[in-house]
């Protein structure tokens, strides 16, 4: 690669690729979540069936990783407010990314039981 | 350098300025006075720009709120069927908690999807038909969305 031509934004720059791509990741679920939803005036069974699509294994790995957006997404959010409104906000941007990375690894770690126990359990019997 | 090393201005023509003789006032290039046109432009980029981050931490809130009751506490996602969904909306606490996340979450993500299209559509035709596509698609799913929450009939059958 000719010396250059990778612009090495750091933190700051890789905090806001994640923050656009989990966002649009969440937005498109977002469309397809208040359609299933609407499923609810069709039928009760018209929306029971389309939810237990939802509680299959493969599906419950989807969530996890809906999780794991959404998390991040809210947590790099309040830091992105700290930097615009703390005047203390932008010399701390790095400390408060890896304190964002820190809080989102704790809780995905605590999201695995239950999010994916369900699935644990239909796939290796309980 | 020249000789002079006091000044790197020089001379200066005519008499020199002092509290009798003042030098002229000259306005700060691009200044706002009585006689600058109005924008036609308005505010619309800081307003959107406030919006997200308010309706963000709002977001916080009512989304992380939603996903602890949905995929968390109770068999997680497990419990989620026709009968749960009757039993949340029969409180109008939920129905507001839920129509509110419906409204704030679209705009946010339809501003930001926005905000990408400008940033990464660079002919001005592609731009129009994206943002066309999803201003449609958003308007549609907001209200899709207002409707299911206001006329959810738990007795349906």
């Amino acid at each position: 690669m000719p010396a250059g031509t990778l612009y090495r934004g750091r933190e700051g720059m890789w905090s806001w690729v994640a923050h656009r791509v989990t966002g649009v990741l969440i937005f498109f679920f977002l469309f397809v979540h208040v359609l299933d939803t609407a499923l609810v005036r069709v039928s009760p069974e018209a929306y029971d069936e389309v939810v237990a699509t939802y509680k299959t294994p493969i599906v419950a790995l989807l969530e996890y990783g809906l999780v794991a957006a959404i998390l991040f997404h809210a947590l790099n959010g309040l830091r992105v407010i700290a930097v615009d409104f703390w005047s203390k906000g932008p010399r701390y941007q790095k400390q408060m990314l890896w304190t964002v990375v820190g809080i989102w690894v704790v809780l995905m770690a605590g999201s695995l039981y239950p999010v994916l126990g369900h699935a644990a359990r239909e796939l290796f019997g309980s | 350098m020249s000789s002079d090393t006091t000044s790197a201005i020089g001379p200066v023509e005519g008499a020199a300025y002092d509290v009798d003789n003042p030098a002229p006032y000259i306005e700060p290039p691009r200044k706002r006075t009585g006689r600058t046109p109005k924008s036609t432009r308005g505010n619309f980029e800081m307003a959107a720009w406030l919006f997200m981050r308010l309706s963000g931490v709002v977001l916080v809130v009512l989304v992380l709120g939603h996903l602890l009751i949905q995929l968390f506490l109770d068999g997680g996602v497990s419990k989620i069927g026709f009968a749960f969904v009757a039993g949340r909306w029969a409180s109008p606490f939920w129905q507001v908690w839920d129509l509110l996340m419906l409204w704030l979450a679209m705009l946010h993500g339809a501003n930001g999807l926005r905000t990408v299209i400008n940033d990464y559509a660079e002919r001005a035709n592609t731009r129009l038909w994206l943002k066309g596509l999803l201003y449609t698609a958003t308007v549609f799913t907001i209200l899709l969305g207002t409707l299911v929450i206001f006329t959810f009939d738990p007795n349906i059958r």
